[in-house]
């Protein structure tokens, strides 16, 4: 019964209209009351507007009102029969770089206003970096003020171009463009009559459409303790939020420091006992053995551990007046976990313009850089890059109590402390112990180590169906989710491996067979293989599927309709094929045999790519490819 | 539920990182809500700090009698303060203005009430997207040793990871349910089934129009105690309506509504064309209000 809940930030530069775009959307959505909309409709009579100047509704505090900008992070919610949503509206002044971490720390999208007439600006490419670094799942880029170009295709394409471009060398995994009109209400919420040349959505349905659950880490399991709940003697429960991944009743835990194992009894949520917990939710866990665990302490799987150190590598924005300074210590408050902590090494801070790096011994306020941080008791942390909830910290001054930086976690420096040798049954020093019978690591023990099931995922269907773009968009998915993954597909086999096949059916059959036993061989050594292949002919797809167990091997049928392939024609070689230069091409002189088993079909005739993965990962969470 | 998760989240963090928390019980839909999550965030142990109501003395029978009968009920701890001083005064909107009424018997009750009880953290059931002023506050609002607040100098909040270092004589208001609309906290009542105050169900009440708001024949000698407002006694009439929000008596007033239902409470929020606090005065008299209240220590 519950609608989905998405979070997005939206930042430009001044007079981008970003107030009028949100106002648009509010008022569109019927969001906007009839008392709220006479009031600013008064105050816009009063200033001698013609329109009503929907960004008055933003403008919250009246220090704002005097200046005439936001000043300040504020929070907007509206919502639509599909989706409830939470905008975090932070300003483009320059100066605010810090309100819109702030904003993006907990955004699922993140909408880029650009000006049409003055195009891509300094601070354009700072939202970018801002987006990439606290790795926002979707980017939408808002070309605005089309009005005042004509509605020109051109003006629009230019600064998609040109973005794409900048984009490329950011850590950006989901971008799209889109022009709109915020001051007559262009392709916002309804398309309007002025640019017919855009066929694509309405930013609004942009946002009603994206997948967000996909954008959750489901494989770690993390639960930082927040609370110890003892309301009588024989009761002892740890209270939390599940930072990420899912639990059940009688999986074996390890609770860090102490290093003491012990396993799930019963996961409670208030006078109920679930079956499963997962990501996001606020429980309460109870453990089989009376074990110490205090607040700050974390619950993980004994064979998923997070990384144990004091001290590691991170990106941090300065968020304070006062810059940062070498002597004093901080606090760092990571998890429910506040350490004391010093900034141990300044490796760069990133010139904001230029976006290059550059040697600093300091940082001020707005200012990102990267450092390497000790901590007077270790942490346990994941990359900020793969779990935004063991990723993240804050320092605080222990002076002023300010919170003075953000911080995301890179990675454990170089060397391991002596600590974490301490540490009872990591899963390398179980592999370091165990005497394997016949000298190959087995197949259970890889899958241990890696926290997730092997497997092959096997992607058929017609030349152009899309089978490599999905592939490829999947196998950067299980990598963000720290998978260990293998990806095989025609461009990478047919040139080296098979060079030597050619098409005919024989040579065909004899293709799919070493993709099958490379797969095999990648599967048995714990791997989630992704395979993209015409594979026409059945026989071929089952003699793949005999190579490794049941529930294994996951036949996926790409399903688009010839004609659909045939305009797509990415590579030219319909027409080629047409005109007989290429013999027994698939669809047109060799036949294709309809997958009858797919253990999932994709329809591609639209490509929604984000839809099709969302598909897949649903898939492979629900047959439990990602629990051990 | 993700707003559930995320508000149980904050009350706990409270009760782990402060010393001596309340939470401020106002008897309304959201304080309802507010103390439901406290309770599920504790279960299966009680909830580990006292409610306090500030009582301008005001407030609706009705909500005197759900007060008692819930507190009874649940077996809570229950702090009353009240500004003694003004309610013998007679301190009044219609003799004070809105603004100093409010000031004396809220703001400076809750502000004395604090200090009285050296509470350090207090959780307040405010949204964000009541009113505007409000959509820039923080969940951890840290407020002077005078309480107030300064909205030029609030801390940033990233993630989860709330920063509740605070120097000694000040104190923090905490917002739970910063995060939840109107819609929101209707559907949690009818999910949750929480019991909430009778006056928000339409019935037939005699009321006396006046301008945007009805008023309650039955209260009209607390809203108009001097016969300042000119209100003709005899303009009653019987129509169906209810509270949308509910307050001090002299500033709230009933609107019409057939909503005898939280199903047609939900109905009627979804398509409503006026602002959650229409009835309310306080908000009103300037277009910052709001934020000179929370200046001066408010809520």
């Amino acid at each position: 019964m519950e609608k989905g809940l998405l979070r997005f930030v939206t930042s430009g530069s001044v007079d981008d209209g970003k107030s009028t775009l949100i106002g648009r959307l509010l008022y569109e959505t019927g969001c906007i009351f009839e008392d709220q909309y006479q009031a600013i409709k008064k105050t816009s009579q009063r200033s001698g507007k013609k329109e009503v100047d929907l960004s008055l509704l933003l403008d919250g505090l009246s220090a704002e009102r005097e200046q005439k900008i936001t000043i300040d992070v504020a929070y907007r919610y509206f919502s639509t029969p599909r989706r409830k949503f939470i905008i975090a509206d932070s300003p483009g002044h320059e100066q605010y770089t810090r309100n819109m971490v702030t904003g993006a720390s907990n955004a699922g999208l993140a909408i880029i206003l650009i000006d049409a007439r003055k195009g891509i600006l300094t601070q354009s490419r700072r939202h970018g970096f801002i987006v990439s670094l606290l790795q926002i799942p979707h980017l939408i880029v808002a070309v605005n003020k089309m009005d005042l170009v004509h509605y020109s295709k051109e003006a629009f394409e230019k600064i998609t171009d040109e973005y794409l471009d900048f984009s490329e060398k950011l850590d950006i995994h989901d971008i799209s463009f889109i022009p709109v009109s915020a001051l007559k209400g262009d392709n916002v919420v309804h398309h309007g009559k002025n640019m017919k040349w855009h066929t694509g959505k309405t930013l609004l349905q942009m946002l009603e459409d994206v997948y967000v659950t996909a954008d959750k880490n489901l494989i770690d399991f993390r639960f930082p303790v927040q609370y110890v709940s003892r309301p009588h003697q024989d009761f002892r429960g740890y209270a939390g939020t599940i930072g990420s991944g899912t639990i059940r009743p009688g999986e074996e835990v390890v609770a860090l420091p102490s290093g003491k194992t012990s396993a799930i009894k019963s996961i409670l949520y208030d006078s109920k006992q679930l079956d499963e917990a997962y990501t996001d939710q606020a429980v309460v866990l109870t453990l089989k053995h009376n074990i110490d665990v205090s607040r700050g302490d974390m619950i993980v799987r004994k064979n998923n551990l997070p990384h144990i150190s004091d001290s590691f590598d991170a990106m941090i924005c300065w968020m304070a007046e006062t810059p940062f300074s070498h002597s004093p210590h901080y606090l760092l408050k990571h998890t429910t976990r506040t350490v004391k902590a010093s900034v141990s090494k300044i490796h760069y801070k990133i010139n904001m313009d230029t976006l290059h790096r550059q040697k600093t011994t300091d940082f001020t306020l707005n200012e990102i850089g990267r450092v390497e941080i000790k901590t007077a008791e270790p942490l346990f942390f994941d990359p900020y890059k793969t779990n935004r909830s063991t990723g993240a910290f804050i320092l605080i001054d222990p002076l002023t109590n300010l919170t003075v930086a953000a911080g995301m976690i890179r990675e454990v420096p170089h060397q391991v402390t002596e600590w974490k040798q301490q540490a009872q049954d990591t899963p390398a020093e179980k592999v370091k112990h165990l005497r394997w019978e016949d000298g190959n690591i087995p197949l259970h023990i890889w899958e241990e180590r890696n926290g997730h099931k092997a497997g092959v995922i096997w992607l058929t269907g017609l030349s152009g169906s899309g089978k490599s773009t999905i592939a490829r968009q999947l196998v950067k998915k299980l990598f963000s989710y720290g998978c260990q993954v293998m990806f095989l597909d025609g461009d990478n086999v047919r040139h080296g491996l098979n060079s030597d096949l050619g098409f005919s059916p024989s040579d065909r059959a004899e293709n799919i067979r070493r993709i099958g036993e490379t797969a095999g061989l990648f599967y048995s050594q714990g791997n989630l293989v992704v395979c993209a292949f015409i594979s026409p002919f059945e026989k071929d797809r089952a003699f793949v599927r005999s190579l490794v167990p049941k529930g294994r091997f996951v036949e996926v049928h790409v399903d688009c309709s010839l004609e659909v392939c045939r305009q797509r024609d990415p590579k030219g070689l319909y027409q080629k094929a047409d005109a007989g230069e290429i013999p027994e091409f698939t669809g047109v002189s060799s036949p294709y045999e309809q997958p009858t088993h797919a253990e999932l079909v994709l329809n591609t005739d639209i490509n929604d790519v984000a839809k099709h993965i969302e598909k897949l990962i649903t898939y492979l969470t629900k047959h439990k490819f990602f629990r051990i | 539920m993700q707003l559930e998760a995320e508000s149980i989240f904050i009350i706990r963090e409270v009760v782990s990182e402060f010393k001596n928390p309340v939470m401020l019980y106002s008897v309304g839909k959201d304080s309802s809500v507010m103390l439901h999550l406290a309770r599920k965030a504790f279960s299966p142990g009680r909830f580990p700090f006292p409610l306090m109501h500030i009582d301008t003395g005001y407030k609706f029978p009705e909500m005197y009698e759900f007060r008692d009968n819930f507190v009874k009920q649940i077996d809570a701890t229950l702090i009353v303060e009240r500004n003694e001083g003004w309610i013998k005064k007679q301190a009044h909107p219609t003799v004070l203005g809105n603004d100093k009424c409010c000031f004396y018997l809220k703001t400076t009750a809750l502000l004395d009430a604090l200090k009285k009880h050296g509470f350090d953290a207090a959780f307040g059931g405010a949204r964000r997207e009541e009113e505007k002023s409000r959509a820039k506050e923080r969940v951890f609002s840290v407020r002077d040793s005078h309480g107030k607040w300064n909205p030029k100098n609030q801390r940033p909040e990233l993630w989860q990871l709330y920063n509740t270092r605070i120097n000694q004589d000040e104190s923090v208001r905490v917002f739970p349910l910063s995060n939840w609309t109107e819609v929101d906290i209707w559907e949690y009542i009818k999910l949750e089934d929480i019991p909430v105050v009778p006056l928000y169900f339409a019935q037939k009440r005699q009321v006396i129009i006046r301008e945007n708001v009805l008023i309650p024949y039955y209260s009209l000698q607390v809203v108009d105690p001097q016969n300042k407002l000119g209100i003709d006694k005899h303009q009653v009439k019987e129509m169906m309506c209810r509270f949308r929000t509910l307050g001090c008596i002299p500033c709230t007033g009933a609107v019409p509504s057939k909503a005898k239902t939280i199903d047609d409470i939900l109905i009627e929020v979804r398509q409503a064309k006026k602002s959650e606090r229409e009835n309310r005065l306080i908000d009103l008299t300037s277009d910052s209000a709001m934020e000179q209240k929370k200046k001066e220590g408010y809520f």
